[in-house]
């Protein structure tokens, strides 16, 4: 059935209310059931072998004495996980980086795994796996990887991106370029230019929930996978295709989700897990550790960022370049790009020019970090653009305000923009209290700009009317945050019933058609759009009932306000027929009543945040503390409008941490000296101040009730508001994040040396 | 007939051109249009394109209807948090 | 090793276990009493996810030995509630969307209530200060204070 997603201005009933989320109970008693929360029959506990070494070949494993120890029921390395990935090169990546194959690519990475009867033997088994390695020469840093005489990790890797193609290895897996105009001449035209260098260190998503599975492989080969992730639909799929299993034989279920922020997209042990259960014939229950989380799954990139900026004396930018150098880990991917593609996409600019290079280190691949990418290149771009609109004299917002992207803009990624841009939250900005708050000695304000491209994809729901007219909706989103809420509140809306009446739930791979991850801060755009599709699919069975009953046709059936109505006068005498009505007689009308809804939720348009922070900083500690802090975003249409602001606050504070406090820190060995939450310090409740949030509803065209993702934008500004905050604060100007109080002490001192 | 602008990761498979004029009415119509002229594009097209029209992305409506002189643009299919 | 024989007080009621020396007391709830609310999040006592209370006192029970728990009185989140009645704090989770995830929640309620039973009326500073033990990735912590604001206004109100 065709569906027609575009905007319609309508008076909301649900949509905008804030009732209580229908896990809420279950969350708050300790009944939901996490990643590590569940067990099955006769299950053994995994434990994983891992390097402690940062750059080894793997010459031979001896697992024999391993597999004596009494209780240990299946040991496996690389060889237990056959390479099946027929050239796909990106999958052969994911299968290295869940079981070391040749070489040890970074401390932590897996060499081997055991399952045992139980822990204490699991944990004897790993002390007996016998593994010799050549150790070889590593490299963690971003910028010496990318030196020519760095230690080569994958001597197969040529520099792609570059003319003529290079012959000889390189860290620097590709290059991209993005832009238009001609900077040169831009920089020509250009009264005042600010040009500089940045660094920020590498983060973990750092959700709470250690990641968790449970596997189980029957030998007739169907195969069960309860696990913590973003995607169970995805993990069902490279689960299947790494261990050659098939799709419809393996029912992959998703438990409650402990965070994820991106770092639950991956598969990192589900493959190893099911790979243990097979060997043993036994299910196996595999929990990571917080330590193996810091060392062998999520983090970010590292980056080294260069920015030049020109504009002219009255405020208008003339062009603006940046060269991005990310970390990848062991394997290429595309964060520089990403980096590249946003650095630049809050403004509109004649001539600009971004290239990105992908380098490869000897520390855990990186994953998606809620906006992947896009908080480091903000980060450099909006620190350079407040220092020139200082420069020039011009008022920070107002000098974004002359250069913000709108419709029409040619965006620096390429395409050109349709309606939307970051002006709406900038005019926000400007007249936000937030503005006219006082500042006391030591404080200083910053702001800062960012945005996100926002995902749809393919999204498959089902909407199930009962007998006693409660309906039942079965989703495929994983719900990171309150979205059961939310979509229940969409279908009540649809349909005109009470949101009470309305239970969503997160159907598993066998329950429901494919789906999408939860990322891209999609899950409740694109499920949104599946569930008004689905009510409608719904509302046209009970219209159909409705005139069976009535015995008039259905081209004469309206649907209004929860009821179906027969319309004319001719039909005076017809009551409306509520859904509880219709649904009781469903049993003699045709039976049950569905919608179904499977399509591509495409559409989601982009997303521009503005931040405003206050902080103050101890000129004696260089420790800081946010003041003040206010997130203004474009949220199209808030469903749900607490999780909107909690998506916000959150996102806030995930910067304020990576601003602050948060990076890994490799000892000269090459082993990550903090793999704990006592060294890797995320933001605790005294470091925060309240934050403030003000969500703008500019209805996104390509979604019937004009909702936008929000997920990921909140954490793009935060580092660059915070560091231009600090600079505002102290008079020196921040360019290596974190901003620790070691970092900003030495950044005194040298000022006042200097 | 639409203006279809690559990425410039795929400017070397097709020719060197950066942009294209094709006469198409839907996203797959296009990238039909522009594997036939352009084989080498065909392994990017099916693993790693997504459409950009009038500033919109599309990663997987490939009926997506392209509006007469409507800005097209293929761009890399990205990842999220 | 030989186990040993516990016999403590959980939620008010009389429980015995048998557990070995080394044994965690988070790894009995979870793993011999199938008391799962406790969460494991850092097994260090940094992240609070598995705070209980014990004899009154907010512990990571990751820090807490099984065979400690010996005569002692142990809370636990699935004690929070009384029958169908929720705690007020628990209401208010719910009510002020405190929780976005929720894997912290449990050990977030613990903490709160501890706080509530010896200063039912604290300041932002007090709460902020008392729940900086228990890391949340989610919320940005703002709902959760206001959450624990208003249960101990609304506590505050049923006493008098």
């Amino acid at each position: 059935m065709s569906f027609d997603a575009t905007y319609r201005d309508k008076a909301f009933k649900s949509v905008g209310t804030r009732p209580l989320r229908p896990d809420g109970v279950d969350k708050v008693t300790g009944r939901a059931r996490y990643g590590a929360d569940f067990n099955m029959p006769g299950q053994l506990v995994a434990r994983v072998l891992r390097s402690p070494h940062a750059h080894a070949r793997i010459k031979r494993i001896d697992t024999s004495r391993a597999e004596a120890v009494r209780g240990v029921k299946a040991v496996i390395t690389a060889a237990d996980l056959p390479d099946l990935t027929d050239g796909d090169a990106s999958l052969l990546a994911i299968l290295d980086n869940c079981m070391a194959r040749t070489k040890a690519l970074y401390d932590g990475h897996a060499v081997a795994a055991v399952a045992a009867i139980d822990e204490k033997s699991a944990k004897q088994a790993l002390k007996l796996i016998e593994v010799e390695y050549e150790i070889l020469p590593h490299v963690v840093d971003v910028d010496a990887a990318a030196r020519p005489d760095a230690p080569i990790l994958n001597e197969a890797i040529r520099t792609s991106g570059v003319e003529p193609a290079p012959d000889t290895p390189s860290n620097v897996a590709n290059r991209s370029e993005f832009g238009h105009g001609d900077v040169d001449a831009g920089f020509a035209q250009a009264d005042v230019i600010v040009e500089r260098s940045y660094r920020t260190e590498q983060t973990h998503q750092g959700y709470i929930e250690p990641h968790a599975c449970v596997a189980n492989c029957n030998p007739d080969g169907t195969t069960d996978l309860w696990v913590c992730t973003q995607g169970h639909f995805v993990y069902r799929q490279t689960c299947a295709d790494l261990l050659g299993l098939e799709v419809s034989k393996l029912r992959v279920t998703s438990s409650e989700i402990g965070g994820g922020f991106g770092g639950k997209t991956h598969v990192w042990a589900e493959p190893v897990a099911l790979a243990l259960s097979r060997k043993a014939g036994r299910p196996v229950k595999l929990v990571m550790s917080r330590e193996e989380v810091f060392r062998a799954s999520g983090p970010t990139s590292a980056t080294s960022i260069d920015v030049k900026i020109g504009a002219k004396a009255d405020g208008t930018i003339t062009a603006a370049e940046a060269t991005l150098r990310y970390s990848n880990g062991p394997y290429a991917d595309m964060w520089a790009e990403l980096g590249a593609m946003t650095s630049f996409a809050c403004y509109d600019l004649e001539n600009v020019k971004t290239v990105g290079f992908e380098v490869l280190v000897n520390r855990p691949k990186v994953a998606a970090y809620r906006a992947p990418s896009a908080p480091m290149a903000a980060f450099a771009v909006e620190s350079a653009v407040d220092e020139l609109a200082h420069k020039i004299g011009m008022d920070a917002v107002e000098f974004r305000i002359r250069n913000a992207a709108k419709e029409g803009t040619r965006s620096s990624y390429g395409p050109v923009y349709g309606p939307i841009g970051i002006g709406p939250t900038l005019e926000a900005a400007k007249a936000h209290p937030h503005m006219s708050a006082p500042l006391g000695e030591n404080q200083g304000r910053g702001m800062a700009c960012g945005f996100w491209f926002n995902f749809g994809g393919q999204t498959c729901t089902d909407l199930n009317i009962n007998a006693d007219g409660t309906v039942t909706l079965a989703v495929g989103t994983v719900d990171v945050g309150g979205s059961r809420a939310s979509l229940s509140l969409i279908a009540a809306e649809e349909l005109g019933i009470d949101y009470q009446n309305v239970k969503a739930v997160v159907a598993d791979t066998a329950t429901l058609g494919y789906n999408d991850m939860t990322d891209g801060s999609r899950g409740t755009f694109s499920s949104s759009m599946a569930t008004i599709s689905a009510a409608r699919n719904a509302i046209e069975v009970m219209r159909r009932r409705a005139a069976l009953t009535w015995d008039i046709p259905v081209e004469d059936v309206h649907w209004e306000d929860g009821h179906a109505k027969a319309a004319g006068s001719k039909y005076d005498n017809l009551s409306p027929l509520s859904v509880k009505e219709i649904a009781a007689e469903s049993g003699n009308s045709g039976g049950p009543i569905a919608g179904h809804s499977e399509m591509v939720a495409d559409g989601a348009g982009v997303s521009f945040a503005t931040h405003l922070c206050d902080v103050e900083v101890d000129p004696e500690t260089g420790s800081t503390r946010i003041v003040r802090y206010t997130v203004i975003q474009d949220a199209g249409k808030a469903v749900h409008p607490a999780y909107v602001e909690g998506q916000y606050q959150g996102g806030a504070a995930q910067g304020i941490g990576w601003a602050l406090n948060e990076e890994y820190i490799y000892g000269e060995d090459g082993r990550l000296q903090n793999p704990g939450f006592l060294d890797y310090r995320i933001p605790v409740c005294s470091d925060l101040p309240m934050i403030d949030t003000q969500i703008l509803e500019i209805p996104n065209p390509n979604h019937p009730y004009g909702v936008r993702g929000v997920g990921e934008t909140s954490i793009v500004p935060p580092l660059a508001a915070i560091a231009n905050a600090v600079s505002n604060a102290v008079g020196v100007r921040m360019t290596h994040i974190p901003m620790s109080p070691p970092r900003i002490l030495a950044a005194l001192n040298a000022d006042k040396d200097g | 007939m639409v203006t279809v602008t690559l990425w410039a990761g795929l400017v070397p498979l097709a020719d060197n051109q950066k942009t294209l004029e094709v006469e198409a009415d839907t996203i797959r119509d296009l990238l039909r249009q522009l594997t036939e002229r352009y084989p080498g594009l065909r392994d990017p097209i099916k693993n790693e394109v997504a459409v950009v029209i009038d500033g919109v992305i599309y990663r997987d409506d490939r009926s997506r209807p392209l509006p007469d002189g409507a800005e097209v643009f293929l761009m890399r299919r990205l990842a999220g948090g | 090793m030989s186990s040993i024989a516990v016999s403590t007080t959980i939620n008010g009621d009389d429980v015995e276990y048998l557990c070995q020396a080394d044994e965690t007391l988070l790894d009995v709830l979870r793993n011999r009493l199938g008391l799962m609310g406790a969460k494991e999040g850092c097994g260090t006592g940094d992240c609070g996810a598995c705070s209980t209370i014990m004899d009154g006192r907010v512990v990571c029970s990751c820090l807490v030995l099984g065979a400690e728990a010996e005569g002692r009185s142990i809370e636990t989140i699935e004690g929070m509630a009384n029958g169908n009645e929720l705690h007020p704090l628990q209401s208010k989770f719910i009510e002020h969307a405190a929780l976005q995830c929720g894997i912290c929640t449990p050990g977030f309620l613990m903490a709160a209530k501890a706080l509530l039973d010896v200063k039912p009326d604290p300041t932002e500073k007090d709460i902020r200060f008392w729940l900086a033990g228990n890391l949340c990735r989610c919320t940005g912590y703002d709902k959760i204070v206001r959450a624990v604001q208003d249960a101990a206004q609304e506590m505050k109100g049923a006493r008098a």
